[in-house]
């Protein structure tokens, strides 16, 4: 493999990454505030559906991602509605989530567009385009960090610059931040947060309402940037692999960026190759499509460290003497 | 006391979920420019006015059935299996060794051998999941999930490296020999002059389905495993201090469920393609979970829902085929099912608890 | 001359719960720089009132008046504002949190952490100083013990400038000598003009620290008097509502043979810490042996090891017989069926399943006895008609086997619960915390049925945390400290000093070997 094919296998890995990258860190707020969200996929399929469907309408990719980010956001409430007010079962609420998306998709792009559930290729405005770094081109002569510069840091659409960003900025609102250490006390002991006179109720919705925004770009990412246009379930159990691999990185910002990289390099690999050879033993392409979620399991059998989930995740807040 | 009586928890709260998710279902059809009540009267022609409309909403009933029973077994156990897909799609694997590679004289054999290959390879899949959440507390709907993908991919390489036939293009599996096939609805039930279910898919694994309702019913009420998966479903520590063990009960009911959801490959792998597919389960574990949910984990409950979802799933087809309303509407009033019935159960329950409250307290005159 | 103003005024406080009327037309007057005592039995109401004073419920009717003002408390916030600290019987604590971020948690300045934890480590470092309430600041608290964590609860409530302090059971977990410095602590805060509302249901520590005392009984006040005008004797009338009898009516134990023979018994938990460390104990027929302890010192893991569901090292014998401690033979059906019948500490979470019938829960342990059986399958009809039995005899009411367990008092739960172990007959009954939220009259049946059986010749282990239980039901009474036995003493010639050092980790005799003391008798 020589070194060009090494950029443009890692620039896909960036690229496949970030959508995983966005769900994570959108998984992320929800868990640590104590709401389990297994319904990442649907949110983001919504939104990849809804701001394709508007871009191609309007011909604006930003109102696009607005719409994207709105539907998620009303799947996020439904979520809220039923795991925090109603105090409903989380991980059925989040199933219930995925099928809806899946189905209205379809049914809503069938009606608008007469497509068979996908919306008409998205053209110029219609998509992110990639946006080219500074010196990109003037730097590209110098061997190894010119390519790599060019190729790999630069050239890329605006949401994945976002996405990376968000990275660092989750960190610091969790560490940091009022908001962060609220966040994760109320998914931690509730009582604790209520207590002190601070409102489970209000940081958990707004923890969704996070959770619901960040899926949306992902989503938005998918639809206008990855790709052009919706296809029908096109998040293909992103979603599911934003949360292996938010366990994989056992809550925590920078390491789920490189949860995420890892298996968006996994994807890439199983993209570009079929079958791989090492030297006489053949991987096959569908390990490679299971290796995240062979890894997943691994991580949660606790025999490569153990993963402790935020200890009242997936619990309803009910007030107790 | 409780703020309801028993009968309006285990009937008046899914019935007025179900009633909710059919208003909302309604609207959705509105908004896309189509009328519900047509909808619903193609729906209920196409799976029920006609034998071989009926023929298609038993075959999938049976699924659900099957799936909708697995994910009540677990449930008692209080554990969420939502890995019914995956469990199916091994027990499809289980179904095709049997048949391919075993020589059967007779189809009620081939039926033995096959049901017993898919609730194995089934209760395998589900077996690691749930020992790693009995002994190390892996979540299990996280491993079930993931066991879902692992087994979709393993089933692709099954059948792309190993199970394809020379020269195939599609990847899919021989088909099964004749002696294996089982007999469907129409060859059971029509007569030269009145032919019944023609072409419909619906087969003998539907009776399979009915035994094993009655199986899971006797298990979980009548047996002392039932009794014990139960005790350990509503409190570890009770279900510790009487000596039941834990992990043995949580791999029992899961290995169970895992064996039910793969006698899903009966039906369909065995009783209607004849031969192993990618994608032949087509969602069916993930409606197992609407079918408990709305069923509230009895075998009786689980065959209404069951039926419904078939008619619903069959009514859906029809919709397809003759108005521009995706199969996909299926799709949306399954989510808004478990929405209501999993989730928003407390929306429901919540009011009727007050008025029951109200309703008891009025004849007493005023609290003291 | 006039009155100076209260620190907390109540008027006329009601609360009711669906039909329960928890709270009923409560009024109280505390003075500002006193410690005034909320006693009463469990379920008295004493935690409602208090959770609507810290705003966790709304009050049906009455007022709430704060330094002669009145004042709404709607939510925790408000009560906070109102300068009320509350200081739960269950810690309110962020378990991964350091005591910084606990204590900042909702009183931060500002949307930044750093100045908030810098003016903190400040004032956490004054309020060490002035109260002897030291903590190491960025300790995490799961690090911490009970005494500690109790102690960030009130660093909590301090740096929110609360100048009323509610603690609600507050020794309820803590050692006689973390106690004790509990009252030091209350003793500055109160000399520094605090007002402090102290609930419990222990008689000596509303003595020992109050200067006056409101007593509920049944939702309603009964009584407030100033303390040093009372006596325990009085207020434990008027907590019960007639003369209690202290001690039960029992003749002296003859006991038998050695049934129990416990001997070095050690137990780790899953985090790697020692609960057991040694324990050497044995019971005779015929005699109760009482187990004293503040909880959380090893007793529920004994119970729990002999009752088969711990697994731990050693050695315990019933009749001359090894028992298994581990592996496949360590279960509490193995223990049923060699003579053990347990009546454990937590009825709600272990001895019963709450949404299961009276009659399902009435074999529950016993379940796969053969007479429970036909063929295959269980025979209900059977197991009903003897829990009807069952029920009879224990006087459950009502006598409905068909109710599920939830829908009994905890009185009438615990009855089934007895009735299920005893009427098996077991040689050996280990009992834990037998009349906790059970009504005074199941009280006395419970206690007399306790009796009878140690009259029959059976051997019976009582864990209690309540002393005055252990003392008029046990013929021996055992003490454990730290996961040790500290002593055995014969109940008559014993008293609660002896015994609370004992439960303080002093040997009243100087014995160092607590093994050692274990074995006589």
């Amino acid at each position: 493999m020589d070194y060009l094919t090494l950029l443009q296998v890692l620039d896909s890995t960036v690229r496949l990454a970030t959508p995983l990258l966005l769900a994570c860190l959108a998984g992320l707020f929800s868990e640590r505030a104590g709401i389990f969200d297994i319904g990442l996929e649907g949110k983001m399929l919504m939104a990849a559906f809804f701001s394709a469907a508007v871009a191609s309408v309007t011909g604006s990719v930003w109102l696009g991602l607005l719409a994207g980010i709105a539907s998620s956001m009303v799947l996020s409430g439904i979520h809220g509605l039923a795991s925090i007010t109603f105090r409903g079962n989380q991980l059925i609420s989040g199933v219930a989530i995925n099928f809806l998306a899946a189905g209205l998709t379809v049914l809503i792009a069938q009606h608008w567009f007469s497509q068979g559930g996908r919306t008409p290729s998205l053209m110029g405005g219609g998509r992110f385009t990639d946006i080219t770094l500074p010196f990109a081109d003037a730097l590209s002569g110098v061997p190894i960090l010119g390519p790599t510069y060019a190729e790999l840091i630069s050239g890329h659409s605006i949401l994945v610059y976002v996405a990376f960003a968000c990275v660092p900025l989750t960190w610091w609102m969790l560490y940091r931040t009022r908001f962060g250490l609220r966040l994760r006390a109320v998914g931690e002991a509730p009582e604790a947060v209520d207590t002190a006179g601070v409102s489970v109720i209000g940081l958990r919705y707004a923890a969704v309402a996070i959770c619901g925004l960040l899926c949306g770009i992902a989503g938005a990412y998918l639809a206008t940037g990855l790709q052009a246009g919706f296809v029908k379930d096109m998040t293909a159990g992103r979603g599911y692999i934003a949360l292996a691999a938010l366990i994989f990185a056992k809550w925590r910002p920078w390491y789920a960026l490189s949860a995420c990289l890892l298996f968006g390099l996994l994807q890439a690999v199983a993209l570009r190759y079929q079958n791989i050879d090492l030297g006489g033993f053949i991987i096959p392409v569908q390990v490679m499509d299971a290796l995240p979620y062979i890894l997943t399991v691994v991580i949660l059998a606790g025999f490569v460290g153990k993963a402790i989930p935020p200890r009242a995740g997936g619990e309803p807040y009910v007030k107790e003497r | 006391m409780d703020k309801m009586p028993a009968w309006a928890d285990a009937f008046l709260v899914p019935l007025i979920s179900l009633i909710l998710a059919a208003l909302l279902s309604a609207l959705v059809i509105l908004a896309i420019g189509e009328s519900p009540t047509e909808a619903l009267k193609l729906m209920v022609e196409g799976a029920l006015m006609r034998s071989a409309g009926w023929g298609y909403t038993l075959y999938y009933a049976t699924n659900f059935i099957f799936t909708g029973l697995a994910v009540s077994v677990a449930f008692h156990a209080r554990m969420f299996n939502i890995g019914g897909e995956g469990q199916a799609t091994l027990g499809g694997l289980g179904v095709a060794l049997v048949c391919l590679y075993l020589p059967w004289p007779h189809w009620s054999l081939a039926l033995i051998g096959a049901s017993l290959g898919a609730a194995a390879f089934g209760a395998l899949w589900a077996l690691i999941p749930a020992w790693l959440q009995a002994k190390r507390g892996s979540h299990i709907v996280i491993t079930t999930i993931m066991f879902n993908f692992i087994a979709a991919a393993l089933l692709n390489y099954v059948l792309v490296n190993l199970l394809k036939p020379a020269g195939a293009m599609d990847p899919a599996s021989a088909t099964f020999p004749d002696a294996t096939h089982l007999p469907t609805f129409q060859q059971m039930f029509s007569t030269a002059d009145n032919p019944l279910f023609r072409g419909a898919p619906a087969n003998i694994s539907f009776f399979l389905a009915l035994i094993a309702c009655v199986a899971v019913w006797l298990l979980i009420w009548r047996t002392r495993l039932g009794y014990e998966i139960r005790a350990l479903g509503h409190s570890e520590s009770a279900a510790r201090y009487a000596g039941i063990s834990p992990v043995r009960i949580i791999v029992i009911a899961m290995l169970i469920s895992g064996g039910l959801s793969g006698l899903m490959a009966v039906n369909t792998t065995m009783g209607e393609s004849e031969r192993l597919l990618m994608n032949a389960t087509e969602g069916a574990g993930f409606i197992g979970i609407a079918v408990a949910l709305m069923g509230r984990n009895h075998p009786f409950g689980v065959l209404l829902a069951a039926l419904l979802f078939g008619f619903l799933y069959q009514g859906g087809a029809e919709l397809a085929l003759w108005t521009s309303i995706p199969r996909e509407l299926i799709v949306v009033i399954q989510a808004l099912v478990i929405l209501f019935t999993g989730a928003l159960d407390n929306m429901v329950r919540m009011p009727l608890e007050r008025l029951f409250l109200l309703l008891r307290r009025t004849p007493k005159g005023p609290a003291e | 001359m006039t009155d100076p103003v209260p620190a907390i005024e109540l008027k006329g406080i009601s609360k009711a719960f669906g039909p329960v009327q928890a709270n009923k037309d409560i009024s109280i007057r505390v003075m500002p720089g006193t410690i005034h005592g909320i006693i009463g039995e469990n379920g008295a109401g004493k935690s409602t009132l208090m959770s609507i004073l810290y705003g966790f419920y709304k009050a049906d009717a009455g007022e709430v008046f704060i330094s002669g003002k009145k004042t709404e408390i709607p939510d925790s916030q408000a009560a906070i504002s109102a300068g009320i600290g509350m200081v739960f019987q269950h810690f309110k604590l962020v378990q991964n949190f350091t005591v910084l971020e606990n204590v900042i948690l909702g009183a931060e300045d500002g949307g930044l952490l750093r100045p908030s934890l810098a003016k903190a480590r400040g004032t956490l470092k004054k309020l060490a100083e002035e109260y002897e309430l030291s903590v190491d600041p960025d300790a995490l608290v799961e690090n911490l013990s009970v005494g500690h964590q109790q102690r960030v609860e009130i660093l909590k409530a301090l740096y929110r400038q609360a100048d009323i302090l509610i603690l609600d059971e507050p020794t309820g977990v803590l050692t006689p000598a973390e106690a004790d410095h509990l009252f030091r602590i209350l003793d500055n805060l109160r000399a520094e003009g605090k007002t402090i509302i102290l609930i419990t249901h222990k008689l000596r520590e509303i003595m020992e620290i109050t200067d006056t005392v409101s007593v509920m009984r049944r939702g309603k006040m009964t009584a407030t008097v100033k303390t040093s005008e009372t006596s325990p004797e009085d207020l434990a009338e008027l907590m019960v509502g007639r003369k209690v009898l202290l001690r039960v009516d029992k003749t002296p134990a003859k006991p038998g043979a050695k049934l129990l023979e416990v001997t070095d018994l050690h137990l780790w938990d899953e985090n790697g810490v020692e609960r057991l460390k040694g324990v050497s104990l044995d019971l005779r027929a015929g005699e109760v042996l009482g187990l004293a302890g503040v909880s959380g010192n090893g007793q529920s893991e004994l119970l729990e090891v002999l009752g088969g569901y711990a697994t731990a090292t050693g050695s315990v014998r019933v009749n001359g017989k090894e028992i298994a401690l581990s592996g496949r033979d360590c279960t509490g059906q193995a223990r049923r069926a060699i003579g053990i019948g347990h009546v454990p500490e937590d009825r709600q979470h272990e001895g019963l399943i709450l949404p299961y019938t009276a009659w399902e829960n009435a074999c529950f342990g016993y379940h796969r006895d053969p007479s429970y059986q036909s063929g295959i399958l269980m025979n209900n009809a059977a197991i009903r008609e003897d829990a009807k039995g069952k029920m009879e005899r224990f006087d459950v009411r009502p006598p409905n086997p068909n109710l599920a367990a939830r829908n009994f008092s905890g009185g009438n739960q615990q009855k089934i619960v007895l009735a299920r172990e005893i009427e098996r007959n077991p040689d050996i009954l280990l009992i834990g915390q037998p009349t906790r939220g059970v009504d005074i009259g199941a009280i006395e049946f419970i206690h007399q049925q306790i009796i009878r059986l140690r009259d029959e010749g059976k051997a019976i282990l009582l864990v209690s945390v309540e002393l005055d239980e252990i003392f008029s039901l046990s013929d021996r009474i055992a003490v454990m400290f730290d996961g040790q036995i500290m002593g055995v003493r014969d109940a008559a010639k014993t008293d609660q000093r002896e015994l609370g050092l004992m439960m303080a980790g002093i040997t009243g005799d100087g014995t160092t070997d607590a093994a050692k003391a274990a074995q006589h008798g």
